[in-house]
């Protein structure tokens, strides 16, 4: 028997006091298996130890939630008989170390909840984070990781639909990937991730297990086996083929009653879903390592339980219905082998061969995990970077100048060079144009279709994470209604630093605090997500960076928006009255340089009767456009509704905002200031009486107007042009933006 | 009048084949599993997009070998009709029914997008109700779709008229820059020397209903009922 | 100077297609062939004068570019055409 020592408990991660409680549990010395079981449950990623505290304080029920919190995934009611289960995961630290497949292991492991739910997946969506594309090893990141989203995507035959690209320095040395997948269920029949009935028998599928993927922090010591760890690579290679073969035949395997429970095998492999089903059940599960597929040979019990290799369930079935499974898997080409057995007793017992080599209460281990409240604490860098005097910065360009300069900028630019890579049609259910907005799948064999949108600001979030985080959740829903949907649930993937450090504590309580009141004024239960924490390089923390993932229903498929004016003369209206500023804006960073300033304040009221009022005027048929003012402010906003339409331009018109002050700040303030609650949306002329009456009653401010046509984008301030330039040229600047950074080939 | 899709591991576009020659059209469709050795009386057979054992080794390579491919062949030989989108084009360049083979795209990138072709040959069963020259909308996605032969061939395919639809520019030009992949000469899609055996990159089951943006992809399903029933065609197998 | 550089996934990292090519093989009835590992074929011209040179840059550029070091080894042949192959 290994002796414990202090070197052992740091190599696991698991303080004097996790250790105490651990002998407390087991009554004796744990064997190494048993550390290591321990240290991956109790480490920061399976039990939530820092954030579970404040996770708690969010909303997450509602009339159609039909699975919150602490399964696989969320589901939420969507109408005809069908549930929607989807969640948002992170990838972010094996992108950076192999970006290839740490994104195409970060997508097949999100489409893994998914269908071990007992639904089809049939949408992707990605938020990622990179540093500036002039850093050349950014630049092949970034190429890893679209490619890997796409290899893996692409070829299990689920659309990429959306998402969302950012760029800011602090995220040079850890990029962030985060991927949502939605996938379509009968109401009633999920799946859960539960196994009950002692003497039932614990079944293994898919790819073999070898040693990928055993985390560092809870890599074996010395003590336990140098050679082995040796052989230990970091990075998993993910297999999409294998996965295409799982899913349909799990999926085949649902539509017979002959499973009782399923959980796939993520992070902490064998030893998270034996023990997660198994408490969830209320009951033990006893499995003899030696039956487990492997790939490698000599693997110790250690290593095979904290195996993370991709590809892998783990099923309860019910007795006698053995043969059925396995014949279904083997119509698949897939091997399920029985490695245990259901118990009554409540142990997680692991054996190898005869000997046993881990036995733990299931309850404890879930039940007793470590959780804390750790110290919070300002950030002093806080309020200094709020400080911004407006009046003091250099003279500035002139607004076509300018907005070229964002149209052109990575925040900005067409992000085609992207989802060009991703197969966004596969299944025929995407509705939306790839580019143009939320992303939309209709319900075949309904009338109904869903919209999503993933969204977040890490600079946002950097000069205030509560008003970040809130602008967060009303962004992603408001792209959503932008789209005619009704918002009706959300998941969270919340990305911070190291959670031992006070200030970065207090950035993520203030952004949950953030979530939740935005997510309870708007309706919006959080029925699932992710945290990632220890986001840093070498000290630096990224800007706290939490991305909402919103899931929106269109009663009628058919009215479905984007952005796009239409060719035909309209009107244009600027729904919502708050007035852009420039403070922590996109034209402060990108022609200011600098990141800095107070955000404009979000009234969640106002924000809830907007998004009320575009579903309602969407499906009446009342209006043909609506764009969401987000990055770059107005003028930006208005320049991106005349992209893709062929050249047709728009005629904008406000009345002068007298701020007093220099003229240059206060028209740039207007122009390209950011402010949430303002979406820009096209109407027919022969609409306009009906849609300026139904803005009124729902008591929508009208901020400016304007008609489409034309090839010019113009801007007025009470009868004054202050911008006045060619769609043709605005449109060459924002389709080149991200391009020009990957000119090699021909394409 | 039935459409057999066949489907092999890793397919992953039988399911859109199925909707729209079935919901869309409203013709009878049935899968074929691929370790099936009949192809369940259907009149033609379509071999679906995807990535039959996940695009390894080469694509098309190793679905070539399935069990159901013999039965494939047999109905190709026959004379039945045979379409094959994507990674059916693939398979059907592996098992030698049409000439050629596809490198990567010249991007060196999986390509999801809109683009347009030109129906170069109506004698076929899956363009007969196409006008000449007829101008196509419909999406690729794929990562080896830039189709290569050696000139002697390419020169063969065109004497032969085997060359069914090119990439082209909105007019019907066909013009370097609308060609996405760098196919030789614009090659979209091929047929065999019998004409019986059609196969495309594009994916017209993508482009049946104006919801998904362009419902010109139709005309090759609707080609293929409209020549069954005119011609009485006797069925093989 | 030619070198040859032969890139394969390292020895404990799962290869997929490796695996799915063995898979289809033994479908074929070729159990004789037990495992199969997929690699990377190169083929380098060099101006360099002696093999330790070509051996040298061929590594160097191996491990730069050709393999990713993360998760992939790889083996080089040079060959000198007038003395043959040198392993």
């Amino acid at each position: 028997m290994v002796t414990i020592n202090s070197k052992t408990l740091d190599h696991h991660g698991l303080s004097r006091e996790e250790y105490q409680k651990i002998l407390e549990i087991l009554g004796r010395e744990p064997s190494p298996t048993e550390i290591g079981i321990f240290s991956v449950m109790w480490s920061e990623h399976c039990s939530y130890k820092s954030s579970r505290i404040h996770l708690r304080t969010l909303p997450t029920t509602g009339a159609r939630v039909v699975q919150g919190p602490g399964e696989n995934a969320g589901a939420v009611d969507v109408g005809d008989g069908l549930v929607a289960v989807f969640k948002i995961e992170s990838h972010n630290h094996p992108s950076f170390i192999e970006p290839y497949q740490g994104a195409a292991t970060g997508v097949g492991g999100i489409i893994r909840d998914i269908f071990t739910m007992g639904a089809r997946p049939i949408a992707l969506l990605n938020s990622l984070r990179f540093g500036s594309l002039n850093d050349a090893k950014t630049r092949g990141i970034l190429e890893g990781v679209v490619a890997g989203i796409g290899g893996y995507g692409n070829s299990i035959g689920i659309p990429t639909v959306g998402g969302e690209i950012l760029f800011e320095d602090t995220y040079k040395g850890n990029p962030l990937v985060n991927v949502f997948c939605l996938g379509l269920a009968q109401a009633g029949k999920l799946v859960m991730g539960e196994a009950s009935g002692a003497g039932n028998p614990v079944y293994y599928v898919g790819a073999k297990t070898g040693r990928d993927g055993i985390h560092g922090a809870t890599m074996a010591s010395a003590e336990f086996d140098e050679q082995s760890s040796e052989k230990r690579p970091a990075v998993q290679v993910g297999d999409p083929f294998m996965e295409k073969l799982l899913l349909e035949a799990c999926l085949e395997l649902m539509q017979t009653n002959a499973l009782v429970g399923i959980q796939d095998m993520g992070a902490a492999g064998l030893t998270c879903s034996t023990s997660e089903m198994g408490s969830r059940g209320g009951v033990g599960i006893d499995i003899d390592v030696t039956r487990v597929p492997q790939r490698e040979s000599g693997m110790t019990p250690y290593e095979i339980m904290l195996s993370e290799s991709q590809e892998r369930m783990l099923m309860v079935v019910h007795r006698g219905r053995e043969a059925e499974v396995e014949r279904i898997f083997k119509k698949w080409d897939l091997h399920a082998v029985s490695i245990g057995v259901v118990t009554d007793d409540g142990q997680l017992r692991v054996r190898e061969g005869d000997s046993v080599v881990a036995e733990i209460p299931n309850g404890k281990l879930a039940d007793e995990a470590p959780c804390y409240n750790r110290p919070t604490e300002i950030p002093g860098y806080l309020e200094q970077v709020r400080h911004l005097d407006l009046e003091a910065l250099p003279v500035l360009p002139a607004a076509e100048s300018a907005l070229l300069k964002l149209l052109g900028s990575l925040a900005v630019t067409s992000k085609h060079w992207v989802y060009r890579q991703y197969d966004h049609m596969v299944r025929t259910n995407t509705i939306a144009p790839a580019g143009m907005g939320a992303g939309v799948v209709r319900l075949k064999g309904t009338d109904r279709a869903l919209a999503i949108s993933v969204d977040g600001n890490g600079r946002h979030c950097y000069l205030d994470p509560h008003l970040g985080a809130m602008l967060a959740v009303a962004e992603a829903a408001r792209n959503v209604a932008c789209a005619g949907a009704l918002p009706i649930g959300a998941t969270n993937c919340l990305n911070f630093g190291n959670p031992e450090r006070p200030e970065i504590m207090w950035q993520f309580a203030r952004a949950v605090e953030g979530i939740g009141e935005a997510c309870r004024a708007l309706e919006l239960p959080i029925t699932g997500g992710n945290v990632s924490f220890y986001n840093e390089t070498d000290g630096q923390a990224i800007y706290p960076t939490p991305v909402l993932g919103v899931v929106g229903v269109i009663e009628n498929a058919s009215s479905v928006l984007n952005r796009v004016f239409p060719s035909s003369q309209s009107a244009i209206l600027l729904l919502g009255g708050g007035s852009g500023v420039l403070g922590g804006s996109e034209y402060l960073k990108t022609v200011c340089g600098q990141v800095a300033g107070s955000l404009a304040p979000l009234s969640l009221d106002s924000e809830r009767r907007l998004q009320q009022l575009l579903v309602e005027l969407a499906a009446a048929g009342l209006i043909q456009s609506a764009h969401d003012c987000s990055d770059g402010g107005l003028a930006v906003a208005l320049a991106e509704c005349c992209f893709d339409s062929g050249g047709a331009g728009a005629d904008l018109m406000m009345p002068d905002d007298a701020s007093g002050g220099r003229t240059d700040v206060a028209e740039a303030s207007i122009l390209f200031g950011e402010a949430p609650s303002r979406v820009l949306v096209s109407i027919a002329e022969s609409d306009f009486g009906i849609v300026r009456k139904k803005v009124e009653i729902a008591g929508v401010p009208i901020a400016a107007q304007g008609q489409t046509g034309g090839d010019r984008i113009t801007i007025s301030l009470a009868g004054r042009k202050v911008l006045d330039l060619s769609v043709a040229d605005a449109e060459a600047a924002w389709r080149q933006g991200m391009e020009r950074f990957f000119v090699n080939r021909a394409a | 009048m039935k459409f057999a899709i066949v489907v092999f591991p890793g397919s992953n576009c039988d399911h859109d084949a199925y909707y729209a020659t079935k919901h869309v059209l409203g013709a009878d469709a049935e899968f074929v599993w691929h370790k099936e050795l009949g192809l369940q009386g259907a009149d033609v057979v379509i071999l679906p997009g995807g990535f039959s054992y996940g695009d390894y080794l080469r694509t098309g390579s190793i679905a070539r070998f399935s069990p159901v491919m013999a039965s494939v062949m047999a109905f190709a030989e026959a004379g039945g009709p045979v379409l094959g989108i994507c990674n059916g084009f693939q398979i059907l360049l592996e098992t030698g029914l049409l000439p050629g083979g596809m490198l990567y795209n010249r991007s060196v990138k999986f390509q999801c997008e809109q683009v347009y072709v030109r129906v170069e040959e109506l004698e076929t069963p899956f363009t007969c109700t196409a006008t000449p020259g007829q101008v196509l909308r419909i999406p690729i996605a794929h990562g080896e779709g830039n189709y290569f032969a050696p000139p002697d061939e390419l020169d063969l395919l065109e004497a032969n008229r085997q060359v069914v639809f090119r990439y082209c520019d909105v007019e019907g030009a066909v013009v370097d820059a609308a060609n996405p992949n760098g196919s030789a000469r614009g090659i979209a899609g091929l047929c065999n020397k019998q004409r019986n055996v059609v196969a495309l990159m594009p994916h017209p089951e993508r482009a049946c209903e104006s919801a998904m943006g362009s419902a010109d992809g139709l005309v090759v399903f609707e080609s293929a009922i409209a020549q069954l029933k005119s011609d009485g065609m006797v069925l093989p197998g | 100077m030619k070198a040859r550089v032969f890139v394969t996934l390292k020895e404990s990292v799962f290869d997929p297609q490796g695996q799915t090519i063995a898979d289809a093989l033994h479908t074929m009835d070729y159990d004789r062939v037990r495992n199969v590992r997929q690699g990377k074929y190169f083929e380098l011209e060099l101006d360099v004068e002696t093999v330790d040179d070509a051996r040298a840059l061929a590594n160097e550029v191996a491990d730069r570019l050709l393999a990713n070091p993360v998760i992939e080894s790889y083996r080089i042949d040079v060959e000198d055409e007038t003395i043959g192959v040198s392993k």
